[in-house]
């Protein structure tokens, strides 16, 4: 896949291991992340993506491989060295505070307080400069909302997964990564969220896309990441694969070579999953 | 981002009545406003300067406490221990100044440490083992009053040296003498509603009882700021205490049995959720205000006290459903 020609990657990773006792969860994993691109990565459950997703963002620390953010070897100690790097998540469970206001979350940990004696001594809160930021960044990835300081828990689905997008992206430098962000939103809000990762990957900021949801893959990753036994199985572009041959990767069934030609490795399987070598 | 300070056209802060009605202090309030209008015209004594110093001072203990109590209970947690905290830290400053010949500084300061103490060992219990908060302080509840009665003897401890009375003093205000004690409750009261709606530890503190998993994902130290919230939670104990010794002048070991119970009714009146990370100080201060003007009121109006304990019983159940319609509408 990677020629001599293509630009540094943002994010990389070579030969990651993590082993918990007898069981394997990362194998050897290589992982690369363009400028300005949504990677989506896919795999079976317990194909070890969630392990590799953690290992990227300081959450598991790798017992063997290099990162690399921006072509600096990097090592995470956590999730806050992570975030100090400018890799922001956006978490399955949203991971929002439902009663406090949406300018409040979106500050949530890095609260701004006001200049002099009042910040320093009273620690008092800047809420007029959060506010007004957090409106700027609201405006900036075009999500409308009644009132910033609506309760998180008066919005939508859809709405508050913008405010979780809305809040990585405000405080990401380097990456942001969306761990299934469409997975418990209906059509319309889906759509939504679709479109809000379209417009974060067009202002320049690359996006890493976990996610089961094979259509949202295919309608917006630029390329996808297949995961499989704990490593890399293959990287493809959407537009060169069908859906059913990407499944036959996820599970084996179909084997991608050096060129990003495609090897039938089982033909029973590949059979099975309805897909001819090409 | 932009250097613009436009805000996003869309956008809509909601009126300044729409939010006072909606504010969760609204209700309570009303409550209390309505409470002093009726005692008003039921008895003549009601609505006097002197008859809302004492008012005040009636309440300052369990105000004092309840500061603590809504700390903790906004995390999602609770605490049982808190009054007997308070009995274990007033007999420890009696006894210590009047018997054990320390200076009375002195004993009123190991007095805080030692409720701070018991706070402190209430969070760790709570965070590092874990245990649920119910559980960790009823155990602490039943050890600081058995230590109360141990260290006592069951003796009252009496002749107390100045210091330790001196919170019980007044000034005049008007034609009302004000104790200074209760200023110091209103002081703590004003002190902790800014801590909370002011700064970034309240908000954190607010994050904590709404989700810890949120909470820490966005980078705050869930650990110690639980510990912290249960250690600064004793130290208000100990304030109590100081001001429990100071109104009643001696050390009593069976001071503030009701209190624990007490300090939660009044932080649940005044519209602090149990579930967490939603209420106020200020809540709580309406909420103390409301039971104290209620028993005070009843007790004008020559009502036996068991009825204001039936009234102050059904006062909690109805705040309790409030808050619970309240989540119910707002998921």
């Amino acid at each position: 896949m990677t020629t001599a020609d293509s630009p540094t990657p943002v994010l990389q990773a070579r030969g990651l291991v993590k082993r918990y006792g007898q069981v394997t969860a990362i194998d050897g994993a290589d992982f690369d992340l363009l400028p300005g691109e949504v990677l989506a990565v896919i795999g079976d459950n317990g194909a070890g993506k969630t392990s590799l997703i953690k290992a990227l963002t300081g959450a598991i620390v790798p017992d063997a491989g290099e990162i690399r953010l921006n072509g600096e070897p990097i090592r995470f100690t956590g999730p806050q060295s992570a975030r100090a790097h400018g890799i922001e998540t956006v978490h399955q469970d949203l991971a929002v505070a439902a009663s406090m206001d949406i300018a409040s979350n979106m500050f949530l940990g890095r609260e701004l307080r006001r200049p002099g004696v009042l910040g320093s001594v009273f620690r008092m809160l800047d809420k007029k400069r959060m506010r007004q930021e957090a409106a700027e960044h609201m405006a900036d990835l075009k999500i409308g909302l009644r009132s910033l300081t609506q309760a998180v828990e008066t919005l939508s689905g859809g709405q508050r997964q913008a405010v979780a997008v809305a809040r990585s992206v405000a405080w990401a430098r380097s990456v942001v990564v969306m761990d299934e962000p469409t997975a418990a939103l209906g059509v319309k809000e889906s759509g939504q969220v679709l479109d809000l990762i379209r417009r974060v990957r067009d202002r320049g900021l690359p996006v890493v896309l976990i996610s089961h949801n094979m259509p949202h893959v295919f309608e917006i990753a630029d390329r996808i990441h297949v995961h499989r036994l704990g490593r890399r199985a293959a990287v493809i572009k959407p537009s060169e694969y069908s859906m059913a041959e990407v499944v036959a990767i996820m599970t084996g069934a179909l084997t991608v070579d050096g060129s990003g030609g495609t090897v039938v490795a089982d033909s029973e399987a590949a059979k099975a999953a309805g897909v001819q070598a090409t | 981002m932009t250097a613009t300070t436009t805000p996003y056209a869309g956008l809509t802060t909601p009126s300044t009545a729409r939010r006072l009605l909606t504010a969760p202090t609204t209700g309570p309030l009303a409550a209390l406003l309505i409470a002093c209008v009726f005692f008003s015209f039921s008895t003549d004594q009601f609505l006097t300067g002197g008859n809302f110093s004492l008012i005040v001072q009636q309440v300052m203990v369990v105000g004092t406490l309840a500061i603590g109590q809504t700390l903790i209970i906004l995390t999602a947690g609770i605490d049982l221990s808190c009054g007997a905290v308070m009995a274990f830290g007033s007999i420890m400053m009696a006894r210590m100044a009047a018997e054990g010949s320390l200076p009375p500084l002195l004993a009123i300061g190991l007095g805080l440490l030692v409720c701070a103490g018991f706070g402190l060992l209430n969070g760790v219990l709570t965070e590092k083992i874990p245990l649920p908060p119910f559980i960790v302080t009823l155990g602490m509840l039943n050890v600081a009053f058995a230590l109360t009665h141990i260290y006592s003897k069951e003796q009252t401890v009496t002749e107390l040296p100045g210091p330790l009375t001196a919170l019980g003093g007044t000034f005049p205000l008007g034609h009302t003498d004000i104790t200074y004690g209760s200023l110091v409750t209103i002081a703590l009261f004003l002190l902790f509603a800014y801590a909370l709606s002011g700064t970034g530890w309240g908000r954190h503190v607010y994050a904590l009882g709404n989700s810890v998993e949120a909470a820490r994902l966005n980078g705050v130290r869930t650990s110690r700021l639980t510990i912290g919230v249960y250690t600064v939670a004793g130290l208000l104990y100990g304030v109590a205490a100081l001001l429990l010794v100071s109104r009643t002048g001696v050390g009593d070991p069976q001071a503030g049995q009701t209190d624990n119970l007490d300090s939660i009714t009044a932080v649940v009146i005044g519209g602090t959720s149990l579930f967490g990370g939603r209420g106020s100080v200020l809540g709580t201060f309406i909420g103390v205000l409301i039971v104290g003007v209620f028993r005070n009121g009843l007790q004008l109006m020559g009502v036996a006290s068991i009825y204001q304990t039936l009234i102050t019983g059904v006062l909690v159940i109805l705040a309790v459903t409030v808050d619970q319609i309240s989540r119910k509408k707002a998921r």
